[in-house]
């Protein structure tokens, strides 16, 4: 095994390690899927009888908010993660091993897509029990690699923020920019049923296409239309933000 | 002045300074519920069309309650974790043995909510009627929304402050976080309680996130009307009186552990 195998083995291990010895910090995000799931369809689920909705069921229609929502957390808890490592100096000591940057960050943004598993399975789990229409295999197996691809992605743009402010309190903003990616989208209704300017943005929104990548098993059956918009999104999302990252990596000591 | 009050306003004097020092932990009270509503709105401004949705305005009028709610319960949080802060920092410690009366801590802190609450306030009111919100029972109708909404924010601040004098820890009292959500969602807050699907419809029925958040909408979406008010106003004060007690006998069994 390679050296930057096992460097990205330890790194992942120790991310996930913290889930594990401190779930009070990981119960909130894995369960927040879940709630917004069962909350959000108790509360709108009258919206599914508007004509133009492409299913009798709300709660299916929603599930994909949920996937996104594991997806932008864990990436997000990435970068502060890493941000509080900045701040305690643990990251000044992974700087200085003999590890190419890129390999410690492939380590980071792995652990992030992993890290999303938990809280898109709690929500399956709590959504097939709640009745929500099968997806599918192909439907499953899309939706996951779409919720890992997005958190690589919001991974990314967590790590260069943490970088670039070096400080726990670049949080919010953090984690601003995947509630912003979740929200204005066709996260509650069909583009058809949006106010203009929120269709506007969904139109441009690369989120969007990864949420309707997701969605499409649950309200319907797989397209190749829908998976291949998604997985253009992913790629170019991960182009522009892991850019930033890598540049974000090679630039630490660099000013010192 | 009583002494009382003298100390009380200096330390809520000093919590909202601090409050307004860190803006990055008072941006999200607005911020994150003020996206929510803009999100809500573009996407279910139809539901106003649905059988059985109350005549409104515009769905922006109706979802202006429980973006205040949402952000008020976020301000609560946000005080209690300024005072887990405070615990942790040793701060606590030295305003125990300060020659004040103890109960000053507690209301200290909810003054500065309360300061707080209007700041929360003022923006939503602010930004709904920008983005074209009618406030249809008018000043009079604003008036005791506004009022609604500080009794609740105190009240939201009380539980959180007593939350923190039992946890001790910042990070247990940001760990309720997603309450928040929970116990919204099982409130009439979002939506119309004849449209919510079963059981939330039960469950808001005894919530009083339900009877807060349609006393602060009531005024915006009709002409002011007694029973929503007094329910709405009833339900936030009984919160208060309930929170702040809870609060201040949680404080006293603190210091007499220390």
């Amino acid at each position: 095994m390679s050296a930057s195998i096992r460097t990205i083995r330890a790194l992942v291990r120790r991310a996930l390690n913290e889930i594990i010895r401190v779930p009070g910090g990981a119960i909130p995000g894995v369960l927040a899927p879940a709630i917004f799931l069962v909350g959000l369809s108790g509360v709108y689920g009258a919206a599914s009888q508007l004509p133009g909705f492409p299913t009798g069921s709300f709660r299916s229609f929603i599930v994909p908010v949920g996937f996104l929502q594991a997806a932008t957390f864990a990436g997000a808890a990435t970068g502060v993660n890493l941000a509080r490592d900045i701040e305690q100096g643990w990251f000044d000591r992974l700087i200085v091993c003999p590890a190419p940057r890129v390999t410690l960050l492939t380590g980071l943004v792995l652990s992030a897509s992993l890290r999303a598993l938990l809280p898109a399975t709690a929500l399956v789990a709590v959504a097939f029990a709640l009745g929500v229409h099968w997806p599918g295999v192909d439907g499953l197996v899309i939706a996951y690699a779409l919720t890992m691809g997005m958190a690589a992605a919001t991974a990314c743009w967590g790590i260069s923020m943490a970088l670039r402010f070096r400080t726990q309190q670049a949080a919010p903003l953090i984690q601003l920019a995947g509630l912003l990616a979740t929200l204005f989208s066709t996260a509650y209704a069909p583009k058809a049923l949006l106010a203009p300017w929120l269709r506007h943005i969904a139109d441009v929104n690369p989120a969007n296409f990864v949420m309707e990548g997701v969605r499409q098993g649950f309200v319907g059956g797989v397209t190749w239309e829908h998976s291949w918009q998604a997985v253009v999104a992913i790629a170019g999302l991960l182009i522009v933000l892991g850019t930033f990252a890598v540049r974000g990596m090679r630039r630490v000591g660099v000013a010192a | 002045m009583p002494f009382v009050a003298r100390v009380s306003l200096a330390l809520s004097r000093r919590a909202l300074v601090n409050a307004m020092r860190r803006p990055q932990l008072l941006l999200p009270l607005v911020l994150i519920p003020t996206l929510m509503l803009a999100a809500n709105v573009g996407g279910l401004n139809r539901t106003t069309t649905l059988p059985g949705f109350p005549a409104v305005h515009g769905f922006l009028d109706f979802q202006l309650a429980p973006a205040m709610t949402q952000s008020l319960l976020f301000g609560g949080v946000a005080m209690g974790v300024a005072m887990a802060l405070e615990i942790e920092a040793g701060f606590f410690s030295r305003l125990a043995v300060a020659p004040i009366p103890r109960v000053a801590i507690v209301l200290g802190r909810l003054g500065a909510a309360s300061a707080i609450a209007v700041i929360q306030m003022l923006w939503f009111l602010s930004i709904g009627l920008i983005f074209g919100a009618h406030v249809k029972s008018g000043l009079p109708g604003l008036l005791v929304t506004f009022g609604i909404g500080i009794v609740a924010g105190v009240a939201f601040a009380a539980l959180g402050v007593a939350l923190a004098l039992r946890a001790r820890n910042a990070s247990t009292v940001q760990g309720i976080f997603p309450l928040v959500f929970v116990s919204l969602f099982l409130s009439s807050a979002y939506f119309p309680r004849n449209l919510l699907t079963s059981p939330f419809d039960a469950i808001a029925r005894y919530n009083p996130l339900s009877y807060i958040a349609e006393g602060m909408r009531d005024p915006i979406v009709n002409s002011l009307s007694a029973q929503p008010v007094l329910e709405g106003l009833a339900a936030a004060a009984g919160l208060a009186v309930l929170a702040v007690g809870l609060s201040v006998v949680t404080l006293r069994g603190r210091l007499d552990e220390a």
